[in-house]
């Protein structure tokens, strides 16, 4: 008897299972969101997150993907490499999902690399800008790797000859992040451009992620009178160095990348700290065009802030995605990467890009300006 | 010269608070010869509670440097109470990896509750967001008070250590514990007391990083708990000038090796210092020589 109720249950254990499959299957698509909502980049994950939901809200109103629903899945990867691995891993196996949204950092996001090759699932990111995430060291491209921001050797490019040309910078000293590729990567291309051309590096100072006193740093360097100071690094910090370097009386520009763009380094750094202050960023709420003035607008009325750069990539990225499940021709991981390596002039808040046969985007990059912490300017370079 | 001066300025400022922490690292040992782990996150919950005080609570800087210490030394005589007066008679490993077990308890325990991201105390208004420039000089509000509490609060130890029936009893029981109670003196309630001394310390150290980095966050304590460990031990662990003289010490050198050497060695350096007090002079700079009784 006790035999025949635990076959019973078996059975019945397994008809739900294969019932709960098929139901999921029919007029739903499942799309991980594995994203920093806590922890150190915080402020990246949340960011990119709020577009992401933004951008699947817009299209579910709109019926969907041909008639399908998006059914986010969200996780938080505590802004840790391993647990963004681990967390990918479940998005494959327990979840099914057809692709994976994010992380925001290039540590994160190259952790779960593996886990998409191997399962194919395609992954994309909004804003790792690490130089080789998207091909192995060897130069073979990641198949199922994907992102639409732009890279590190390029932003740390364009800065350096802003330096040299908009500034008319002759001497730099630099301030970054020992502790993280992105630090290392935009440093070194800095340098590379802007003593091309014909600009000197007075210093290179390094700091790791957690420190809080740069004081000795900065009167190291008002010693040696550089004309900018470039700090390739996260807001945490550089929001204290700033602060640390205008008390210090350092009152020269201040340079920087995309991880400057957080409301947190307004807080550390103090608005009045933050004037004669650059970064390049993905883009600028300054842009007049009409789809991005549509896009704060719908922003605004449902978080009621003004977006920043990780909440346009985020939502560019649900949407570019989507876009090219929509053109798949099955809805599986290899048809889907199919889909999205043919995307061309894809219309997107952060600008029009195309994919390139390193699954990188070719896209234009904004330099912005703040004055008093605010952002007061902004110049567009095309690639 | 005057870049000497300024990086002096620095290295003074950054080493008074390690000399803070120091100072609860030392005592603590002097009296039960345990090295507090959880102390460097005592010093954390100081910057969140003084953070609490001005932001929640509206309440001026002194104020809220008075009520951290307090709630700090409350909190430091309930973990002496909870995790190691029960263990008084066990092993010293074994208190040992009771700190550790505090120090992670504290840190993740806060974490939970106030959530992992950093946050910054609010920017500072009149007096102490001057910034005070002697010739080529610039020494902000923030580094004269910090100075200026840190010699306070050093003063204030030295009269309770020396000149109260207390801190006659902490020096007996650092001397003896055993010889000490024979004598009358309550040792619960000494050991308790320099737990108190210890982490009012730490708490006014942590609102002090507070407002002079603007920065805080649940793992702050780590680092400096562990550089202000090695200037306990530089000093001579268990004496009190030693931690303070340690404590400046280690500031200064941190400082010196950015200004003058290379930014990146800077925290080798600091533990470099470590190992060489460890093979050389284990005893530290003003400790002596003792024998190991057999």
């Amino acid at each position: 008897m006790k035999k025949l109720l635990s076959c019973l249950m078996i059975c019945i254990l397994i008809t739900t299972m294969f019932a709960a499959c098929s139901s999921s299957n029919t007029d739903e698509i499942k799309i991980g969101i594995n994203y920093e909502l806590s922890g150190e980049n915080a402020t990246y994950g949340q960011g990119s997150v709020e577009g992401i939901e933004l951008a699947i809200e817009e299209i579910n109103a709109a019926g969907g993907i041909n008639g399908k629903i998006i059914i986010p899945v969200k996780y938080d990867n505590q802004s840790t490499p391993s647990e963004a691995t681990i967390l990918a891993n479940k998005l494959v196996s327990q979840d099914k999902v057809l692709a994976i949204l994010g992380p925001a950092t290039t540590g994160c996001f190259t952790s779960e690399i593996p886990v998409a090759n191997k399962n194919k699932v395609p992954i994309a990111t909004g804003s790792a800008t690490g130089d080789n995430v998207t091909f192995a060291a060897d130069g073979s491209v990641h198949e199922y790797v994907f992102r639409i921001c732009f890279f590190d050797s390029f932003q740390g490019q364009v800065m350096a000859n802003f330096a040299a040309e908009n500034l008319s910078a002759k001497n730099a000293a630099i301030i970054m992040d020992s502790s993280s590729d992105y630090g290392k990567g935009l440093a070194e291309n800095f340098v590379k451009t802007f003593t091309e051309s014909g600009g000197n590096i007075v210093a290179q100072e390094a700091y790791v992620a957690g420190d809080t006193d740069f004081n000795a740093i900065l009167t190291k360097i008002k010693a040696l009178n550089s004309d900018v100071i470039y700090i390739p690094g996260y807001y945490n910090e550089a929001g204290l160095i700033i602060k640390q370097a205008r008390n210090l009386g350092l009152n020269q520009p201040i340079l920087g990348a995309d991880g400057f763009d957080s409301p947190t380094l307004v807080d550390l750094a103090g608005a009045s700290a933050l004037n004669d202050v650059y970064f390049t960023n993905h883009y600028s709420s300054l842009d007049e065009d009409p789809m991005v003035l549509e896009f704060i607008k719908t922003f605004e009325a449902r978080y009621g802030k003004k977006p920043d750069a990780f909440n346009a990539l985020g939502y560019d990225l649900a949407r570019f995605v989507a876009d090219a499940i929509g053109r798949a021709e099955k809805l599986t991981g290899e048809a889907v990467k199919d889909a999205l390596e043919a995307t061309e002039n894809f219309a997107g808040v952060t600008g029009t890009l195309s994919v390139d046969e390193n699954h990188n985007p070719v896209k234009s990059i904004v330099v912005i300006g703040l004055k008093d912490g605010k952002q007061y300017s902004s110049v567009k370079i095309d690639p | 010269m005057e870049q000497f001066l300024q990086q002096l300025i620095n290295g003074i400022s950054l080493g008074s608070i390690y000399a803070l922490i120091a100072l609860g690292y030392t005592m603590v040992y002097g009296v039960i010869k345990l090295i507090n782990f959880a102390h460097g996150d005592v010093y954390m919950l100081g910057a969140y509670i003084g953070y609490f005080c001005i932001t929640n609570l509206n309440l001026g800087f002194f104020p809220s440097l008075l009520i951290s210490m307090l709630v700090c030394a409350l909190l430091g005589a309930t973990i002496e109470k909870i995790a190691y007066k029960p263990l008084r008679n066990a092993s010293r490993i074994a208190v040992l990896i009771t700190a550790i077990g505090v120090s992670l308890f504290l840190e993740y325990g806060t974490m939970f509750f106030v959530k992992p991201d950093p946050r910054s105390y609010p920017p500072l208004t009149g007096f102490m967001a001057k910034t005070f420039r002697v010739g080529n000089l610039l020494i902000t509000s923030q580094q004269i008070l910090i100075i200026i509490i840190t010699v306070v609060l050093m003063i204030a130890l030295q009269l309770i250590v020396k000149r109260t029936r207390i801190g006659k009893a902490m020096r007996a029981v650092s001397l003896d514990g055993d010889a000490a109670q024979l004598m009358g003196i309550s040792v619960d309630r000494t050991i308790s007391f320099t737990f108190i001394l210890g982490s009012a310390l730490a708490g006014a150290a942590g609102i002090l990083v507070g407002i002079y980095y603007n920065s805080i966050n649940p793992l702050m304590g780590t680092m400096p708990g562990l550089k202000a460990f090695v200037a306990a031990v530089f000093g001579g662990i268990g004496i009190i000038p030693g931690a303070m003289i340690g404590g400046y010490f280690i500031g200064l050198v941190e400082v010196m090796v950015s200004g003058y050497g290379n930014s990146m060695y800077r925290d080798a350096v600091v533990f470099a210092i470590l190992i060489i007090i460890l093979i050389v002079k284990p005893s530290g700079l003003l400790g002596k020589e003792t024998r190991e009784k057999v």
